[in-house]
């Protein structure tokens, strides 16, 4: 019953001081639509990295020569064989396909037009591997694998940077000085999570890249993907085994070349996110509580401004906890009006960044709920010091205030 | 034994017995009441008078439950206030005694029939009920019309008479006035004495106020004069 009026009250001391009242709810409302806005941008992220994995391929594995405790560009580098890739296709269980690659950075030219591109030499498992299918044209031929043959597949940024509203099917490119023919286009993949443009390739048989542009038999690094419900853990300890004993590492000496679980690598990126994102709302709610405090000072110059009418409660009959939860509400209300419209701001504020950003917008009901009890809380414990500062009031002192 | 009973005197409504008050210690001590004898009974209608610092205004604030005797005893209706709780004097106020100060004291920006209905909403009585009675009590003091007004809007006597529609509105057995004619001119005090003297009268509502004006005070039934913390002996004590 009590309660009723008091709300009713404290509805009306907020609409009286209404410019008081918004710009002491505005600390609320930015620490709110922070927290929210670092949630759902950060859980439109990881949603985002989460969707890359199914772009880099399921079940992906990638292996690499260089000790995996220094990266690929540190000591001395035995690159895999053509041979090396056959034999994990055939002594290892569980399998798709495998892919060897032989990667090079080339400009790629035509007529005028140049681009400076990532070279892949490849055979036809690699759109399988990556789950990658074609926009328009064909994929290799085993002949043309066979042979090395002078044909290559572009990616959609290479394509639209060498042909510019021009057909590029059937065209002749220079890839680093060498002439092929364009027999396909990749469909496009847009950026990935880590802001690299996936589609600016140019893919040839791998025999052509290493004959025509390496001049060597190198295989620079082996996509491998596992079936279905294949234990990749177990796929990674084979291949190791495997590549152990072909490249002759006995006992306890260092592989000198990585098995990588793309999914794994996908996981800690997510994991990560995640991780940044707790940090982040944990910022964001560190101005929440600097809300509370604006509250609270707002409340104290209440209380003193209010002291007579605290006087004349106390007065008629008003009791102590009465007082205390007349103010106490007072801050409440004010705090979850801050929470609510903070969540509103926070919601459309990272629906038009995810859309700015091209991420998924991910709302995340449990954190908005959180957020508005949070808003809420800090009202309660910040408007308690202000409210039992009114309920500890002398009635003939507050009716002598002026 | 009826006749008997009935010629008894009525057990006193309010009773001071041997109350002092000190505020301070040491150097600073102040005896703001020395051994204060009082008894009021139900339907008195009594002037309390004295200079500022004789004490009257300490005195009220006993009568009223705000404050408690240093020692002696305040017995209301018989009850040792000193024994109960800050709470428990609250709900004494809230359901036995209505106030009307000399600064009228309405809340700022609320208009009369809220100001009335404070009370009754402390007391949990729901808000169509309460709203009819605020608009009762303001019949009754005279401010058919005024309902909605602000404080600011109203002229002192006017703010004055929602304060006393305020303190009635709860169907209290005390009221204390504390001056209540000292902001308002001649006239209007008349009125307003004229007023309370009505609710004494036809309402048997126990009245006790503090005046420093001999003709408001000539109203009550009875005077009690304060000096130095003491009621002077003489007829109204």
């Amino acid at each position: 019953m009590f309660l009723t009026s008091a709300f009713q009250m404290a509805a009306r001391q907020i609409r009286r001081h209404g410019m008081r009242s918004a710009l002491t709810t505005l600390g609320v409302v930015i620490g709110t639509a922070a927290v929210i806005a670092m949630v759902t941008l950060g859980r439109g992220t990881t949603a985002r990295i989460s969707d890359e994995i199914g772009k880099i391929g399921r079940n992906l594995l990638f292996v690499a020569p260089g000790a995996p405790r220094h990266g690929a560009a540190h000591g001395r580098v035995t690159a895999f064989a053509l041979e090396d890739a056959r034999a994990i296709a055939r002594e290892v269980r569980g399998l798709v396909a495998v892919a060897p690659t032989a990667m090079a950075p080339v400009l790629a030219v035509y007529g005028n037009n140049n681009w400076r591109t990532m070279l892949s030499g490849v055979d036809h498992n690699f759109l399988v591997v990556r789950e990658w299918t074609l926009a328009t044209g064909r994929a290799f031929q085993a002949g043309e694998e066979r042979s090395g043959a002078a044909v290559c597949i572009l990616g959609d940024t290479v394509r639209g940077n060498l042909f510019v509203g021009e057909e590029p099917l059937g065209r002749s490119i220079r890839v680093a000085n060498v002439s092929c023919e364009v027999i396909g286009v990749l469909a496009s993949r847009g950026r990935s999570t880590m802001g690299e443009d996936q589609d600016d390739l140019v893919l040839m048989p791998l025999l052509a890249v290493q004959r025509r542009i390496a001049g060597n038999q190198d295989v620079g690094a082996i996509l491998v993907s596992a079936a279905d419900g294949e234990s990749t853990a177990r796929i990674q300890e084979d291949i190791t085994r495997l590549m152990r004993q072909r490249r002759h590492i006995t006992g306890d000496k260092e592989d000198d070349f990585a098995v990588r679980d793309l999914k794994e690598l996908a996981d800690l990126a997510a994991r990560t996110t995640g991780i940044l994102t707790t940090l982040l709302a944990a910022i964001a709610a560190v101005s929440l509580l600097v809300g509370g405090i604006g509250i609270m000072n707002i409340m104290l110059v209440s209380v003193t401004e209010r002291t007579r009418e605290i006087g004349i409660r106390l007065a008629i009959g008003a009791r102590a906890r009465e007082i205390l939860l007349q103010f106490l509400i007072e801050a409440v209300v004010l705090s979850a009006m801050g929470g609510v419209l903070g969540i509103g701001v926070g919601l459309g504020g990272s629906y038009l960044a995810a859309r700015a950003l091209e991420l998924p917008f991910v709302i995340d009901v449990p954190i908005v709920i959180i957020a508005f009890v949070f808003s809420a809380a800090v009202g309660v414990s910040f408007g308690f010091f202000p409210a039992r500062k009114a309920a500890r009031l002398d009635p003939i002192v507050a009716l002598r205030f002026e | 034994m009826i006749a008997v009973r009935a010629e008894l005197p009525a057990p006193p409504l309010v009773e001071l017995q041997g109350v002092d008050k000190v505020y301070g210690r040491g150097d600073a001590e102040v005896h703001a009441l020395r051994g204060v004898d009082l008894g009021i009974s139900a339907g008195e209608f009594v002037a309390i008078m004295g200079a500022s610092g004789s004490g009257k205004s300490t005195c009220m604030n006993i009568l009223g439950c705000l404050d408690v005797p240093t020692s002696g005893r305040y017995l209301f209706r018989g009850v040792d206030v000193a024994t109960l709780t800050h709470d428990q004097r609250a709900l004494l106020r809230r359901n036995f005694i209505g106030f009307v100060f000399q600064g009228y004291n309405l809340l700022p920006r609320t208009s009369a029939v809220e100001n009335v209905e404070l009370p009754l909403t402390y007391r949990g009585v729901e808000r169509a009920e309460r709203h009819r009675r605020a608009l009762a009590a303001l019949r009754d003091v005279g401010l058919e019309g005024r309902e909605l007004h602000t404080a600011a809007e109203l002229s002192g006597g006017q703010q004055q008479r929602v304060a006393i529609a305020r303190a009635i509105v709860s169907g209290p057995d005390l009221l204390l006035a504390d001056e209540p004619t000292g902001n308002l001119d001649t006239a209007r005090s008349l009125e307003l004495m004229r007023l309370i003297t009505t609710l004494n009268q036809e309402r048997g509502l126990t009245v006790i106020m503090v005046t420093h004006e001999n003709d408001i005070a000539a109203f009550a039934s009875r005077v009690i004069r304060f000096r130095d913390g003491a009621v002077v002996p003489g007829k109204g004590a």
